[in-house]
């Protein structure tokens, strides 16, 4: 099924075990028309290889970019993406939603 | 997260148990609760009502900011019966999020043709079902009106706690239904459980329209707190 994190979860322990940096990025409020509900997630490795997805592919590109911060520093960070932000408007979440992403590193 | 929680979040879903992870987004401080220990949990309210609704979300709580990340098994839905309805039942269902599987041991009923794309086991019961992992997050409908086939499928049904148990037929073929199932050894709270006639009532009369009384019914067992359910029935 479409709508379960199985995989993502899944792959987050896999890599992790395979010694790589991971990091997991989750949904966690969404206002508006957000086009992933809270709690999608999305798992980045230090290669930059991720699966799942936070948006509907607009805001992941600066996701995975701040995740790799994350996988470096080890601390967690909240981003926000939306209408009213202009880096958000960039980065493309044109639907209207603004999301707010938790970043965390795995291990 | 720690990979500890991680590797437990894993094989709490690997098992098909609910769980739900809850995060301080300030601090990044993590515990996972296991569906088990909802009870004794001070979220306890909070943690039921997200898990009814399979929703993730965040809460305000001893003036922490908590994220609830919900992570419940993949609802079931496995139908006795190849019938007409279940034609229109087993694409509805799995439209609404729900992994279907179809039994019926008379291959002319269970046929590919009729189902399409749809997982087929064209065994009797006792051999279909077990393989089938059917658990509390299983709903499980009969509709074959043959005895000899819903029976042995509503006795697994009951054995395996499904959080929803429908079965076709008047209330004057329930009643014979219960009489039956009853010297097979059913209990009467496992007999009361069982949703019939099955649907909810909104005059259905196109093997479709049944589809859809059906899968209302089940999403109103799936969803509504307790006392509601009571006043929807």
């Amino acid at each position: 099924m479409l709508d379960r994190d199985e995989d993502i979860l899944k792959a987050a322990e896999d890599w992790q075990k395979a010694g790589h940096g991971v990091a997991l990025a989750t949904v966690v409020e969404t206002w508006g028309s957000a086009p992933r509900p809270a709690g999608s997630s999305l798992v980045i490795n230090d290669e930059g290889t991720f699966l799942g997805s936070v948006s509907g592919g607009c805001v992941e590109g600066a996701v995975v970019t701040e995740a790799m911060d994350v996988i470096q520093s080890g601390k967690p960070r909240m981003l926000e993406f939306g209408v009213a932000d202009e880096t958000a408007w960039n980065v493309g979440l044109s639907c209207g939603g603004t999301i707010r992403v938790f970043v965390e590193k795995v291990g | 997260m720690k990979l500890e929680i991680l590797h437990e979040l894993n094989a709490e879903r690997a098992a098909r148990q609910p769980a739900i992870l809850v995060t301080d987004t300030e601090s990044g401080e993590q515990r996972l609760v296991k569906a088990r220990d909802f009870a004794r949990d001070p979220l306890r309210a909070e943690l039921d009502k997200q898990l009814r609704m399979g929703k993730s979300a965040s809460v305000e709580a001893g003036g922490k900011k908590l994220f609830l990340n919900v992570y419940a098994p993949t609802a079931k839905l496995v139908i006795v019966g190849a019938v007409h309805i279940s034609q229109a039942l087993a694409p509805l269902a799995r439209s609404l999020g729900y992994d279907v599987t179809v039994v019926d041991p008379r291959t002319a009923f269970a046929s590919p043709e009729r189902f399409p794309d749809i997982p087929l086991v064209a065994e009797w019961p006792d051999t279909a079902l077990p393989p089938l992992n059917v658990d509390a997050y299983t709903a499980f409908v009969a509709v074959t009106h043959d005895p000899k086939i819903d029976d042995p499928a509503l006795l697994h049904a009951f054995e395996r706690n499904c959080f929803y148990i429908g079965a076709l037929g008047s209330r004057k073929t329930h009643a014979k239904r219960g009489d039956r199932l009853r010297t097979q050894g059913a209990r009467e709270s496992d007999i009361a459980r069982i949703h019939a006639p099955i649907g909810l009532a909104i005059g259905a009369v196109s093997p479709s329209e049944i589809a859809v009384s059906i899968m209302a019914e089940i999403t109103a067992v799936l969803r509504l707190p307790p006392k509601e359910k009571e006043e929807a029935a």
